[in-house]
């Protein structure tokens, strides 16, 4: 290797330090003390990075570079300053422009190359533009569901993972005859067309409730066709942002899929909606018991411990704020006050831990199910908002259930459970809650957000 | 074969996979949420790629497709930055309000 101190040996050097830095932003993020110290060391890796890279005496005009970079900071920053409850959205829309980068260059490098490109560097490149393209059409698709321009439900028919399966094997086949054949030139449109239309196709059957497995597994893709990237460029930095972004995305994929207790093929290719269509029948009959905001704020206020289970029901109705005013009636009563948080309530992972954060309740006060599921006995009312499927009982002892073996928060074990909810209607996946009709059990029939607002009122009435 | 420096490559590949698990296995679920945008902005490191690939002008056409992957990546590096550090500052223990 070459030594000479020189333009090539400095960008290459800025690279090793932004590699440094990188590590480290992962490191920081560990705690909420040092995560933002993180950020930083991510910033200043990226600003080397790219400083270092405009410094190689490979680029030979600056004008469209420069362009570029300017009119990418101006989209960037309202992408950075969406309203918290949008964030799901704007993580799919990132995911999907990650992509769009890797399968952009890649497809420019092949046609460089081609038709002479070694066959270890098609292979790469072929997954790199595979994974790249499935990933942009499939977060665009993600994105639109989540912001509502696209139909949420999950759309199924016969045959449809056949249909998806195929086509993804077509692509690959294809792929395998370019790495054979790198000749054949005209067939490299084919491996990032197909990819295109199946990520597109992978998305249709996917329901809001899966979308943080979604998420994540999207979140992995586009770090292994960035790491991919990086074996084509021969690039390190590259190869390691891409490992780090793909465990990432793997890691929570993982916990994602197990804290609902299904496999990755299960939330792809088995949509929630299709499965079960035997429970929700018999639930009319059954008597629930309700309550007012009255009585509601007047059990609340005599209880010592009280644990708040938010869903993606506050998300929707935007109650975030009035449950901080939930929180701050009771806390200055003196009641302990603790949420909660499933790791898939809302739609990505941590979704309600920020929207909470939000609202300036403080982090500590946000428990994990593992914890708090221990607490559940000694609490005196337990407070469900805008939470289904991830309180329902029948996830731990009805074998039939489609949700059956699915990790719950422990609500029932409280000696009081007080539900908000908008109606009778079986949740997202039609499962009925055998919670509802607990003796123990009240439901709070009305919208989050008003029907905290009002609970508050009531509190604050009674004050002194 | 495998040249020699794909297979350094795939040592890296490896290594760097096993620090991410390490490392991200310890992270919080708490910051689940701004950890995907912060790994996010990370991987928009892949704009120096594009920055070579259109400043290199070798045709018209890799310049454009180089192009528009500088705008994509740059809007993701500026956007999760930003929006990462957003969500963090949100992030407060208890303890400064109790009075």
């Amino acid at each position: 290797m070459n030594i000479v101190p020189g333009a090539a040996s400095v960008t290459e050097f800025t690279y090793l330090i932004a590699t440094a830095l990188f590590i480290l932003s992962l490191k920081w993020m560990s705690s909420p003390v040092t995560a933002r110290r993180g950020v930083r060391a991510g910033e200043i890796g990226m600003a080397l990075a790219i400083a270092g890279t405009l410094l190689s005496h490979d680029i030979v005009d600056y004008k469209w570079v420069v362009i570029a970079l300017v009119l990418g900071s101006i989209i960037g920053v309202p992408l950075g300053l969406v309203q918290m409850t949008a964030v799901p959205q704007r993580t799919a829309l990132s995911h999907a422009f990650g992509a769009l980068c890797v399968t952009l260059v890649g497809t420019a490098e092949f046609y460089l190359r081609a038709p002479a490109v070694p066959r270890f560097m098609m292979a790469v490149l072929s997954l790199e533009v595979i994974l790249g393209a499935l990933t942009f059409s499939g977060s665009l698709m993600a994105a639109g569901k989540l912001q509502e321009v696209l139909p949420q439900r999950p759309i199924t028919y016969k045959g449809q993972n056949v249909v998806n399966l195929s086509l993804l094997a077509v692509a690959v086949a294809v792929a395998v005859a370019l790495v054979v054949h790198p000749e054949m030139v005209k067939l490299f449109p084919v491996i990032v067309a197909i990819p295109l239309i199946f990520g597109v196709l992978m998305i249709v059957p996917i329901g809001g409730a899966d979308m943080p497995t979604v998420i994540s597994l999207l979140n992995s893709y586009a770090g292994l066709s960035a790491a991919a990237m990086g074996f084509v460029l021969d690039s390190k930095l590259l190869i390691i942002a891409g490992a780090l972004d793909g465990a990432s995305g793997f890691i929570l994929s993982v916990n994602m899929s197990k804290a609902m207790n299904r496999s990755f093929s299960n939330v792809l290719f088995g949509a929630f909606g299709q499965e079960q269509v035997s429970g929700a029948a018999q639930t009319e009959a059954r008597p629930v018991r309700s309550a007012t905001a009255e009585e509601a704020a007047a059990i609340l206020g005599a209880a010592n411990k009280v644990v708040i289970v938010p869903g993606y029901g506050m998300a929707v109705a935007q109650a975030q704020h009035k449950v901080r005013e939930l929180y701050d009636a009771l806390t200055k009563r003196g009641i302990d006050v603790k949420f909660g948080i499933h790791p898939v309530a809302g739609r990505m992972p941590g979704h309600m831990n920020v929207l909470l954060a939000e609202a300036d309740i403080p982090y500590d006060k946000l428990l994990d199910m593992d914890v708090v599921n221990g607490d559940f006995p000694q609490t005196d009312v337990a407070l469900v908002i805008g939470a289904n499927d991830v309180t329902n009982p029948a996830a731990r002892n009805e074998t039939g259930s489609p949700i059956y073996g699915m990790p719950i928060l422990d609500v029932d074990k409280a000696r009081m459970v007080m539900v908000i909810k908008r109606g009778m209607s079986p949740g997202f996946a039609g499962i009925d809650n055998p919670l509802y009709y607990l003796d123990r059990t009240l439901m709070l029939f009305g919208d989050a957000k008003g029907f905290v607002g009002d609970i508050v009122r009531e509190l604050g009435g009674t004050h002194h | 074969m495998i040249k020699l420096d794909l297979l350094t490559s795939l040592y890296v590949f490896m290594l760097a996979g096993f620090i991410g698990f390490e490392f991200i296995r310890r992270i919080t679920p708490l910051l689940h949420t701004p950890l995907m945008s912060l790994t996010n902005a990370l991987d928009a490191i892949a704009v120096v790629g594009a920055i070579l690939l259109a400043g290199e002008h070798k045709s018209a056409f890799t310049t454009a497709l180089g192009v528009i992957a500088i705008v994509a990546a740059t809007s993701n590096a500026v956007g999760g930055f930003l929006i990462t550090d957003r969500m963090l500052r949100m992030f407060k223990a208890s303890g400064t309000k109790k009075s």
